[in-house]
Formats: structure tokens, C-alpha cells, sequence
């Protein structure tokens, strides 16, 4: 029997002014095992755990419940004050009567009656809870950042800096990702390439940071400190030891027309390319779909013209195989497909385009040498139009629920550089609302507003209509003015919704990093871990984790390496106890915990049991306690009750139902 | 029946088995049970016609233990159980030598008796070689006759088809017998209110005796203990606080069977009660169909059950719980 020592907290008022905490304390001073039971202002402070100290030496208290806020906040805190004073940490249980009680409640008699069962069920459990102990893991002192854009790179240039090991795979041919397509970027107008190479450059000669691109995660296996990863580094079809990035092979190559997907497909490029010039590495890919070579077996010019003998058309997608202690997720982003939006008649018009599109034809390095013209006719455009939030904040299924962010932003800044390289263009945006919150971002729009002269309107666009004259027909509505609109226009751009790059679901599978409905990366904790998966040793960077401008991206790139830093910097971890574990006498070896398991945790051995004195052979289930997390899947799918939950087993969850259901 | 039983010694005689798992002729004309036979004289009692309903899948997980290898009598649906009890590691596929037997439908006396036949004294039409669809039955009431068909089991009127999805070897042919809708009886159930529901299964299960017949001859239920029987939890021994309280008992052992269940219709076949359990079971099975693509379990031996898998096409939970 335990010798239970209950601790009822007034948390200030925050729950003495709805919970009776006396009467808890002496409702609950009879319960099984309770030999000691007090209140106090504030358990958590040092009085508070003083207390709970000198309780736990006097009594000879064996399991402690404290009644006070959620196990989040505090439940750490405790389980070291019991250790303090000598009781196993695992023997703390906490009834949660300020979340789960007195915030909620506003009767003081329901409460006091709520807190006394809470109290209870906690009782409950700890009565049947057994001392637990950590183990230990070791820590490979190395990272893996997926996604070499702008959130990668970062994260991988922090992490090496700290002087540790970086590898990055981008399955792109060059790192930059979204950013480097961009022309301009907000609130100061830097021009993005002037930012962004450089840091390239950085990355690519940081003695720690080692990257493969054109490369992808094949397979991860591990845990936190100890993953196991298999690259797959894409056959270039060019040895990138004897390349010199002279760009000869892609001059010459004839065939020119596959569409360059760093130019969102408004133009087009070799079938041997490097995606733009400043790419890193300066090392040509073929892409063998388009390559006449590999297509029809002749060919074979780019091989004749490389100076290096660099061209290998019998390479060979290779595996990698490497240890990392931590991975963190880059993997960005991709405009949706506007399938859904017809009405905006981008599939139907040339000028409409979207605004990742708009990037590529005001940039110097784009199509058009930056020459702001009609991608139908290559006129200059007099009147633009720009429609905010297509397929962002949709009510339906058709697009996003979210907002994306950096739409309302991006567009100010098209509409100001519009105007003020073009004064004579008539720039318009329809929105719903103009969200432009951060450093310097409103007084941003506002200037677009006021000194560029660009007409905002409140309200969406029904329709785009393309009329027989090569103009566009946007018919819209003024919510201010109450009216609709007709509006003709040359060119309509988009402000397209932005999704998680669509490569991410299967790496979050890979990882076990939970994603929401959105596929976005969800985070351990909304507020508090914001750059960690509930993954242990997984990290979040970007916007794979929700929508963010480059500012946000790189803090928190930058907060991503150090939670990275801070676990690679310890020598050995300490696993969670509360994990699950096989009865071998009861264990049918059926596999269906280790089919669900999400973290691969658990593994089928055959060996000798002995079951009350008959020896066999019997497959049973072993789980690997590094690996596991606890979540408590497998021990609901067992159907003998094998699997069991150390800290959370069934008997002591059923001994809380039951203790609440009195 | 011949050709099985002079196989059966054959493979005996040459040392590829040490053991025939099939049917011995009963007590009655009409209960041939599961037995072992070690040799040939043993098999003088060994029979198979239309009343050898038992699945004997099941048994051949203590068989696996045992030394050198097993014949085994499987008809199409059995070898469904087979399948899904290698898929669960339960039985040992080196072990077994499949002896896949034909299948003309299975017959349910509960069902002549229930059309009044009784004191029966012999049953003729019922031997696999009978292509006779009456059966012809002696009893000390006279003779009387019933048609094959609607002696049936009632598993057999939605038979999943003639095929054995695994086998070393088949003797004897099979046939479809379906001919009624697997999920009409269910779709009947889900149109009725919640109360008419409960009452509906209050009326059935109450007249559960917890005899465990239906536990033990299911081949899902292989625990090596049973959730019901172990120590480890209080849902051991419990004494009845009324007679509805045995739901629990199906309704868990439903939950434990979902997804693995290969519909096999054993439980309610053995049910001393007549109590028709399969029910439960098939529900769940069509709503696995409904919720994650069809399937059916033991179809193959390798495939992750829909229940212990995730694919990104999986129902969203929203989903299912909208449809409660």
C-alpha cells in the first residue's frame, strides 16, 4: 500500500476563488493511501516545494498528488522537488483543478466537487504507479536539414557555425528555393538575389555544411540522437568532381524547349541546365526526359563539347546512407494549382498570371529582362489589376482556410514597384482585408497607398472575363461603395494561396512528424515549441510549419538550429520511462502494436518463455524504449492487453474512470 | 470423401505428414467434429459432407507446435482464416500441408429442425458426391425431405465464392452458393431507431449464456489469454449485475475481431442460443469497407488489415465520426 501525500494548491485565486481547497483537502484526507493532506498559496514556489520536501521525508510519503495547474506547467517542477527529497519522480501525479477546473467553472460548489474527483482519480493512479527510470541514448553529433531554400540554409549555417556537421538535400539541382525566384523583397526592397547568394556561397564553403543536391530522404530510421538516413542522390548525368560550370554544354545543347521550372514555366531551357545562373552548385543536371540522347539514344553533343569530360550518361541514382542526431525540416513551399479558380481565367488568358509569376517577369534575370509587358502580345500593360487572397481564407473546399500571409505584403510592393517604374500603369488590388502587422509592413502599404497612388478595393472578384480585343473584363464588387464593378484591364495577377511543398506528406511520414490538414508541420506546442515537432528530435523551419515571410522564416530557421544545437551538444539523452512494453506471457506476437506503432518502435523476437512451467519458443513483441514515445497507440490495439503503457497503464487508467465514476 | 481420405494416407504413409487435421463422424448423423488422425486406421472415422461446417483453421495453431507437419482440411472460407492467422504470426505456414476441399454449401440443423424435422435417424444427399438437391431424412417420424438450399447456413447463402485463397493442393470441387446480399440484414439493422437498436440486441443478447463458444471456435480470437479469462484485469470472473451485462463481453470481443474478421460465420453457427453474433462483426466490416475501400480479411497474408495501417487516403476521423 502507498503512503499517499496530497497537496491541494490555491494557485492565488486563480483557483481558491472557485474551488473550496479546505474541503478538497479534507474530502479527500480519507481516500486509500492518503496519510497526509495539505493547501498552500503557491505549491510551486520554493515555500511550496518545501513543503512538499519535508511531507514526503516526515511521513515517509511514497507517492505525492499535487492538485494545482496543468502537468505542462508544472508537472516537471514537482517530479524534481520529489526527487530532491527523495522520492522516485515518477510517484508525483497531478490532478489538473485550474485548466481542467477552476478556469472553467464559475459555481464554487460544482468546482470544489469537480476538484475533489480530479483529486481522486489522481489518487487512484498513484496508488498503483511503480518507480520508473530514464535510460540513455547516445547523440550523433550531426544534422540533417531538409530543403535548401532560404529556412535551410539558415538553420544549416547556425547549426555549423556552433561547429557542428551539416548536411543539406535540396531535390532541386541548386539550393535557394522560392526566395531566389524572387525580384524585390519587402519592407525594404532589397533585391532578393543580393541577399540570398551570398549566403549561398556561405553555405557551400562552411567547412561543416556538406550539401547534396538533386537529392531526396529515401528512408529514416532511428530516433532522436540516433536517426539513420538514406539520400538518394539523383543520377545528374554529370560528374560533379570533374565540372567546371562553363555553361558550354547548355549552349549547345538543341534541345531547348523543356519549361524552366525556375521561370515558373514562362520560358523554357535546355535539357542540360543549371535552373538560374547563380546557382549553387554551378553544376549542370540532364534531364533525362528531355534529353534527346536518352530519348532516342543519339545525340550525345553536350558530351562532345565538355572541355572536362565531365558528361556521364551511365550514372546512377547513388544511396547515402548517414547518421544524424537531429533533422530539421525545411522543405518550403509551392503556389496551389488554380484548378478550382476558373472564373479567373488563368488557364484561359496569358495575362493573367500569379504573383510568383509576376516575380519572374519583373526580375532582370527573367523572361522578359525585367520589362514589365504582356506575356500574350509583349505590350506594355496599362491597367493591372491584382486580386488578393485566391484560394487563402476560403470558406469552402475549393482553396485554403488560412490566410498566406505574405500576400497582402507582396502585392503592395508589386503595385509600388509598378508604379514607380511605370507612373503611366493603373495599378488596382481587390481585397478582403489588407493584414500588414510586422516591423515596418503597414507604414509599407500605407506608402503604396498614399504616395504611390495605388486604388485598393474592398471586395472580390467574381469573374475575369477575356475579351475578343486581347483586354481582360473584371467584374468585382466595391463593399465600400456598395456596387459592382467592371473593370477593364491587360493584365490580372494573383495573389495564389501558398501550400506546403507537396513532397512534405511523405516526409513527415518518414519522419513520424505529425501534420494537420493543411500539411503543415505541427508544431510540439503552439506557443511554447513552436520550432519542434512532437517527434523528439525533429525540428521545424519555415513555412513548412505555416505561412511566414523571409524576416520570420529566418528567425525562426535560426531558433530551429538552436533547439538543433542544444541537442547535439549533449553526449547522451534521457528517454522517456513512460513507455510501452510487451507481457511476453500474454503477447500473441501478432504484430498489430508494431503495424500501428508510428515510430517503428517495435520489433518481434522469438525466444524461450517460460509460462508457467511450460518452456516454448513464442514470437513476442519487444519494444525498443529509445524509440517509443509513449503515445499509447499499440496498448489500444493489443487485443490479449499484452502491451502496456508504463506510468499509463490500463489498470491505472481504468482505476482514474473508475475513481471519477464513483 | 474417399479421395481425400486415400490421400491422406498417402501422405501419411510417406512421412510428408505426421497428422491429418479434418472431421470424424459424430455421435449423430449430423455433428461430425474437428479431430486429429495419426494413422490410417484412424481415419476409418474420418468423414466429410454437408454438416462439416467447422472451420478448422483455428487448430492448427496448437498444431504448429507440434513436431513435423500437419494435413489440413480447408474449405474456401476456412482457408481465409488460414491466410489471416499467418498474416497474425499465429500459425506456422511450413508446418501445414493444405488440403483444399471442395465446398457445396454447409448445412445448419438448427434450420431443419426449426422446419419441424425432428428424431432424425439418417440424412441422405448430404455426401459431396450427392448432386441431389433435396435432402432425403429419415426420422422416427417418417421420412420427410427439405431442399439443400434452405438447409443451409446462412454464411453460405453470401458465400465469398468457390476459390481457396491458399492450398497445397485441392481435391473435390466447390461451388457459389450466394445467393442473398451479405450486408442486407445490417442495412435492415442501421435503418432501425437507436431505441429499437438496443432493444433489438438487449432481446438477442440476453439470452447469452457465456458459454464462450463463440470465443473459442472464432479463429480471430487466438489470445493465448484471453482478455476475459486473465488475471490482469477485473473483467475476469465478474459476476452479472443483469442479463444485458454479457453485451460488454460481445460487444469487446466485436471491437477485439474488427478488421481481422474474416466473416467466417462460426460464432453464430456454434451458438447454442442462436444468437446471430456474426451481426456484429459484419457491421464492422462494412464499415471498413465504407470507410477504407474494401476488404476482406485473410484474402491474402501479407497485407496490413485497414485498421492497423495509415495511408493518406484513410477516412478523416471527422468523417467517422460524423457517421457515429
Amino acid at each position: 500500500m502507498q503512503r499517499v501525500g496530497v497537496f491541494v494548491c490555491h494557485c492565488g485565486s486563480n483557483i481558491a476563488a472557485t474551488v473550496d481547497v479546505k474541503r478538497v483537502v479534507e474530502a479527500i484526507s480519507n481516500e486509500p493511501g492518503v496519510v497526509h493532506a495539505e493547501d498552500y498559496q503557491y505549491m510551486c514556489s520554493e515555500a511550496g516545494q518545501a513543503l512538499i520536501a519535508k511531507a514526503i521525508k516526515e511521513k515517509a510519503l511514497t507517492g505525492i498528488v499535487v492538485c494545482s495547474c496543468s502537468p505542462r506547467m508544472h508537472e516537471a517542477t514537482f517530479r524534481k522537488a520529489a526527487e530532491r527529497a527523495g522520492l522516485n519522480p515518477y510517484m508525483v501525479e497531478i490532478a489538473n483543478i485550474r485548466e481542467h477546473c477552476s478556469w472553467i467553472h464559475k459555481d464554487i460548489v460544482e468546482a470544489t466537487e469537480k476538484a475533489v474527483i480530479l483529486a481522486r482519480a489522481a489518487i487512484a493512479k498513484v496508488n498503483l504507479n511503480t518507480p520508473l527510470k530514464p535510460g540513455e541514448s547516445r547523440v550523433t553529433k550531426r544534422a540533417l536539414v531538409i530543403g535548401g531554400g532560404i529556412a535551410g540554409i539558415q538553420t544549416a549555417l547556425d547549426i555549423a557555425d556552433a561547429g557542428y556537421e551539416v548536411d543539406i538535400v535540396e531535390k532541386t539541382p541548386s539550393i535557394g528555393g522560392r526566395m531566389s525566384q524572387l525580384d524585390k523583397t519587402f519592407p525594404t526592397l532589397d533585391c532578393s538575389a543580393c541577399i540570398l547568394t551570398p549566403k549561398m556561397v556561405e553555405a557551400a564553403a562552411h567547412e561543416k555544411i556538406n550539401i547534396y543536391t538533386y537529392s531526396e530522404v529515401d528512408k529514416v530510421s532511428g530516433f532522436v540522437g540516433d536517426f539513420t538516413v538514406d539520400i538518394r542522390k539523383k543520377a545528374r548525368s554529370v560528374d560533379m568532381d570533374k565540372c567546371t560550370g562553363c555553361g558550354v554544354c547548355q549552349e549547345k545543347c538543341p534541345s531547348k524547349k523543356a519549361p524552366s521550372e525556375f521561370n515558373r514555366g514562362l520560358g523554357t531551357r535546355s535539357a542540360i541546365y543549371t535552373p538560374f545562373a547563380q546557382a549553387i552548385p554551378n553544376v549542370p543536371v540532364i534531364d533525362r526526359e528531355n534529353c534527346i540522347k536518352f530519348k532516342t539514344g543519339k545525340c550525345g553533343i553536350c558530351a562532345k563539347v565538355c572541355q572536362a569530360g565531365a558528361i556521364d550518361y551511365e550514372q546512377k541514382d547513388e544511396i547515402i546512407t548517414e547518421k544524424y542526431g537531429a533533422i530539421v525540416v525545411a522543405t518550403g513551399f509551392d503556389t496551389i494549382k488554380l484548378d478550382n479558380y476558373d472564373e479567373y481565367a488563368y488557364s484561359q488568358s496569358k495575362d493573367v498570371i500569379t504573383s510568383l509569376e509576376l516575380e519572374r517577369v519583373m526580375n532582370a534575370a527573367g523572361t522578359t529582362k525585367g520589362h514589365l509587358e504582356r506575356l500574350s502580345d509583349g505590350k506594355a500593360p496599362k491597367d493591372i489589376v491584382f486580386i488578393q487572397c485566391v484560394g487563402s481564407r476560403c470558406a469552402d473546399d475549393r482553396g485554403k482556410s488560412y490566410c498566406s500571409k505574405i500576400c497582402c505584403m507582396y502585392t503592395a510592393k508589386h503595385a509600388m514597384l509598378i508604379r514607380d517604374k511605370y507612373p503611366d500603369v493603373n495599378v488596382t488590388v481587390f481585397y478582403i482585408d489588407v493584414r500588414t502587422p510586422g516591423k515596418n509592413f503597414d507604414e509599407f502599404y500605407r506608402r503604396a497607398v498614399e504616395q504611390y497612388g495605388v486604388n485598393y478595393i474592398k471586395g472580390q472578384v467574381g469573374k475575369v472575363i477575356p475579351q475578343p480585343d486581347g483586354s481582360l473584363l473584371v467584374q468585382g464588387v466595391d463593399l465600400l461603395d456598395n456596387k459592382q464593378i467592371l473593370k477593364q484591364a491587360d493584365m490580372v495577377v494573383l495573389a495564389t494561396a501558398i501550400e506546403p511543398d507537396p513532397d512534405v506528406r511523405k516526409i513527415a511520414t518518414m519522419l513520424t512528424a505529425s501534420i494537420d490538414t493543411n500539411n503543415f508541420l505541427t508544431e510540439a506546442h503552439a506557443k511554447l515549441r513552436p520550432v519542434e515537432s512532437p517527434t523528439a528530435g525533429i525540428f521545424l523551419s519555415g513555412v513548412c510549419q505555416g505561412p511566414k515571410d523571409i524576416p520570420e522564416t529566418v528567425a525562426q530557421a535560426g531558433a530551429a538550429a538552436v533547439k538543433a544545437i542544444g541537442l547535439l551538444a549533449k553526449d547522451k539523452l534521457l528517454t522517456n520511462p513512460c513507455t510501452a512494453k510487451a507481457d511476453e506471457l500474454l503477447c500473441n506476437g501478432c504484430s498489430a502494436c508494431a503495424n500501428v506503432c508510428p515510430y517503428g518502435a517495435i520489433s518481434y523476437e522469438v525466444k524461450e518463455v517460460n509460462d508457467h512451467g511450460i518452456r516454448e519458443q513464442r514470437r513476442v513483441a519487444v519494444v525498443n524504449s529509445a524509440l517509443c514515445q509513449g503515445c499509447g497507440a499499440c496498448t489500444v490495439t493489443c487485443p490479449s492487453g499484452a502491451m502496456d503503457l508504463q506510468g499509463f497503464s490500463n489498470l491505472q487508467i481504468i482505476s482514474e474512470v473508475d475513481a471519477i465514476c464513483q | 470423401m474417399q479421395e481425400i481420405i486415400s490421400r491422406a494416407k498417402e501422405l501419411l504413409e510417406n512421412g510428408t505428414v505426421a497428422r491429418v487435421l479434418g472431421w470424424k463422424i459424430g455421435d449423430l448423423p449430423y455433428n461430425p467434429e474437428p479431430a486429429y488422425f495419426e494413422t490410417a486406421k484412424d481415419l476409418e472415422n474420418f468423414v466429410y459432407n454437408g454438416f462439416c461446417g467447422a472451420n478448422l483453421s483455428k487448430y492448427m495453431i496448437e498444431a504448429s507446435k507440434l513436431e513435423g507437419k500437419t494435413m489440413i482440411c480447408l474449405k474456401p472460407c476456412d482457408s481465409y482464416s488460414f491466410n489471416q492467422l499467418i498474416k497474425e504470426h499465429r500459425v506456422d505456414r511450413d508446418k501445414a500441408y493444405i488440403v483444399g476441399v471442395g465446398c457445396k454449401g454447409k448445412l445448419d440443423i438448427e434450420k431443419i429442425k426449426k422446419a419441424g424435422i425432428k428424431g432424425i435417424e439418417s440424412i441422405s444427399g448430404i455426401e459431396m458426391t450427392d448432386a441431389a438437391d433435396t435432402l432425403e431424412i429419415k426420422t422416427i417420424y417418417g421420412d420427410k425431405t427439405m431442399s439443400y438450399a434452405d438447409a443451409m447456413l446462412e454464411r453460405c447463402h453470401v458465400c465469398k465464392g468457390k476459390d481457396h485463397v491458399i492450398y497445397d493442393e485441392l481435391i473435390g470441387e466447390s461451388k457459389d452458393t450466394k445467393d442473398a446480399e451479405r450486408f442486407a440484414e445490417i442495412e435492415k439493422i442501421e435503418a432501425m431507431s437507436p431505441e429499437e437498436k438496443f432493444e433489438f440486441f438487449k432481446a438477442e443478447l440476453s439470452k447469452c449464456i457465456r458459454c464462450n463458444a463463440c470465443r473459442n471456435v472464432c479463429p480471430a480470437c487466438s489470445c493465448r489469454k484471453c482478455v476475459f479469462d486473465s488475471n490482469k484485469f477485473d473483467s475476469a470472473q465478474k459476476a452479472n449485475v443483469d442479463s444485458f451485462e454479457e453485451k460488454m463481453f460481445h460487444i469487446i470481443r466485436a471491437f477485439h475481431v474488427a478488421g481481422r474478421c474474416t466473416d467466417c460465420g462460426e460464432c453464430s453457427r456454434v451458438c447454442p442460443q442462436g444468437i446471430p453474433l456474426h451481426l456484429f462483426n459484419r457491421k464492422f466490416i462494412k464499415d471498413i469497407n465504407e470507410l477504407y475501400g474494401e476488404y476482406q480479411a485473410g484474402a491474402d497474408a501479407e497485407s496490413k488489415g485497414p485498421l492497423t495501417d495509415f495511408t493518406f487516403d484513410d477516412a478523416e476521423p471527422s468523417v467517422v465520426a460524423e457517421r457515429g
